[in-house]
């Protein structure tokens, strides 16, 4: 800014100062549910707010403005992209929250990307170092969550071939390299950064193939935080102290987030990454555990569950994938009406994403007071009368008390054991993510109800209705 | 090794920012119930989109005049950009809404 202070860049830094601590106050008020929706407001308008201040009042180095034409187009460009974005946000079911999630972070992680792609050919721009990361993580940040969203989708499958651990060490190395090289050489040929951007892309992509579902909370949180660190990168090239705090905060949050994941499932954010379930543990956990499976009939369950005084159901990704969120939610009415005390247990991973059970059940108008969470419902647990499993597995797992073999070890559980009569709604005996035995299945309280979830309490819904 | 200090004073501010940041998200964030989980995940990918603000300085001093890859490269910045911001706010304010007509 050669030509001095000016009132319309005094005006525009002021309202980044203003936009930045919207952005602290909303996510505060996120982080409490009665002022939630509240922070959601204020964080957005923050930003319309240096949307628009930018647009008008932005000056490149020369002092000159944003000309006309230019604002013409972008104001298209951001009606476009508004109207598409909203469209998609309101359309989209519920229950497929999780890819949208996925989705929007991509877009996040892309913008980012491109930015710095263009940044790299600015000669004005002197910080090689903050372009070269933001490019590198918010490609990972556009790749990783595309392959999130296609796994979420059911587009895309698992690989768990060991040969993806050795390639993803391989191809970070050469990106290391290459970005280090870049950084020291003098005189970059410009086609280096199409290389590096192309194994990050690629890295993306290898990193999250091989994560399962169950570590899917793990991996979108992590890929959320570097949409953050990668969008503040670029705020690092303008000096733009809006950017780089909104930035932070959200890389910040999203790794709080991936940390509260990882120590839900008791497990290092290395070992996610790599991917250790499945390998060696396996043949040591859950070792001839095998009994009898005992069956109950619909009208059984039924009166069971009418005639119990306090019942928990303990919901898993099965709930998700077969719909039965509305279903489920009827039951409990239906329960509730004839006095039997019905709560939920919330596992902090149960799910696809961090709280997905929770934005699952709220959709079928569950009240949020019914969602327990695992450390305040377990001293409950030995006063239930019934525990109903709807499609979790692993979560319920006592292996990871006391099977010191087992892959999931140490692992906090919803104590479903230590219920009176345990029921397990199931699709069939297949295993769980970590592919272990759960003996749960054997123990003598429990009666498994085999079927589609939806179906299955449809049935046991029209059964209570009978009784 | 010079250039690294050289880096860090002549970057001093945005480092000042960047560190005390950490500090205010992490303050900011923890304690959260995990009902909020997503929204709130939701909500900070919507924060994240304030790279439009870059995708905008980029689009807006570019040469409208002569065809380049780099105003096709910044018309998807700011598209892109725009997506996460409003798909990202929406879909909060969506999510949040289905908590709150709970409460009556």
């Amino acid at each position: 800014m050669q030509s001095g202070i000016n009132a319309g860049d005094i005006i525009l830094e002021l309202s980044y100062l203003i936009a930045a601590i919207l952005f602290v106050i909303g996510l505060k008020l996120l982080s409490h549910p009665e002022s939630a929706k509240r922070g959601n407001l204020w964080a957005a308008s923050g930003m319309v707010l240096a949307m628009i201040t930018t647009l008008l009042l932005h000056r490149d180095e020369a002092g000159a403005g944003i000309g006309l034409s230019n604002i013409i187009l972008i104001v298209i460009v951001i009606a476009i992209g508004t109207v598409t974005g909203t469209v998609i946000a309101r359309k989209v079911k519920m229950t497929a929250m999780p890819q949208l999630v996925s989705f929007y972070n991509a877009t996040g992680g892309a913008a980012s990307a491109l930015v710095a792609l263009m940044e790299f050919s600015n000669p004005e721009n002197s910080s090689t170092l903050v372009t070269l990361l933001g490019l590198i993580i918010g490609s990972i940040a556009f790749s990783g969550s595309m392959i999130a969203y296609g796994k979420l989708d059911g587009k895309v499958g698992d690989i768990f071939a060991p040969v993806m651990k050795y390639l993803n060490l391989f191809l970070l190395a050469v990106m290391i390299g290459v970005f280090a090289y870049m950084l020291i050489a003098i005189n970059i040929p410009q086609w280096f950064i199409y290389v590096l951007l192309t194994i990050a892309l690629v890295y993306g992509v290898t990193f999250v193939l091989p994560i399962g579902g169950a570590d899917m909370p793990v991996v979108i949180s992590l890929l959320n935080s570097f949409t953050g660190i990668a969008a503040a990168m670029a705020g690092f090239i303008y000096q733009n102290q809006a950017m780089i705090l909104g930035g932070i905060l959200v890389g910040a949050a999203g790794t709080i987030l991936t940390i509260l994941m990882c120590e839900a499932m008791n497990r290092s954010l290395l070992n996610v990454i790599i991917g250790a379930f499945g390998g060696g543990g396996v043949a040591a956990g859950g070792v001839g555990e095998t009994g009898n499976i005992k069956e109950i009939s619909v009208n059984d369950a039924a009166v069971l569950l009418s005639y119990s005084r306090k019942v928990v159901i303990i919901p898993g990704y099965g709930l998700a994938a077969a719909q039965a969120q509305h279903i489920c939610s009827e039951m409990d009415n239906l329960l509730s009406g004839n006095g039997v005390e019905v709560k939920y247990a919330i596992h902090p991973v149960a799910g696809r994403m961090p709280g997905h059970m929770n934005v699952l059940l709220a959709e079928a108008d569950v009240p949020y007071d019914k969602l327990v969470e695992m450390d305040d419902i377990n001293p409950d647990m030995p006063k239930t009368d019934v525990a109903v499993i709807i499609g979790a597995n692993d979560v319920v797992n006592p292996a990871a008390l006391d099977d010191p073999g087992s892959p999931i070890y140490g692992m906090p559980i919803i104590k479903a054991y230590e219920a009176k009569n345990i029921i397990v709604m199931k699709r069939g005996m297949g295993k769980g993510y970590a592919a272990i035995e759960n003996k749960l299945f054997y123990n003598d309280k429990t009666r498994m109800l085999f079927g589609n979830a939806k179906d299955s309490i449809q049935k046991l819904v029209t059964e209570i209705k009978g009784l | 090794m010079e250039n690294i200090l050289v880096f860090i004073y002549n970057n001093r501010e945005p480092i000042f920012i960047i560190i005390l940041s950490v500090f205010l998200g992490i303050e900011v964030i923890s304690n959260v119930p995990s009902v909020l989980h997503t929204p709130l995940m939701s909500g900070a990918n919507a924060i994240s989109g304030v790279i439009i603000i870059g995708g905008i300085i980029l689009l807006g001093h570019s040469d409208l005049t002569r065809f380049s890859a780099n105003l096709v490269l910044g018309i998807f910045a700011v598209l892109f950009g725009t997506l996460n911001v409003a798909g990202g706010f929406v879909v909060t304010d969506r999510m949040l809404d289905m908590f709150k007509k709970k409460k009556k």
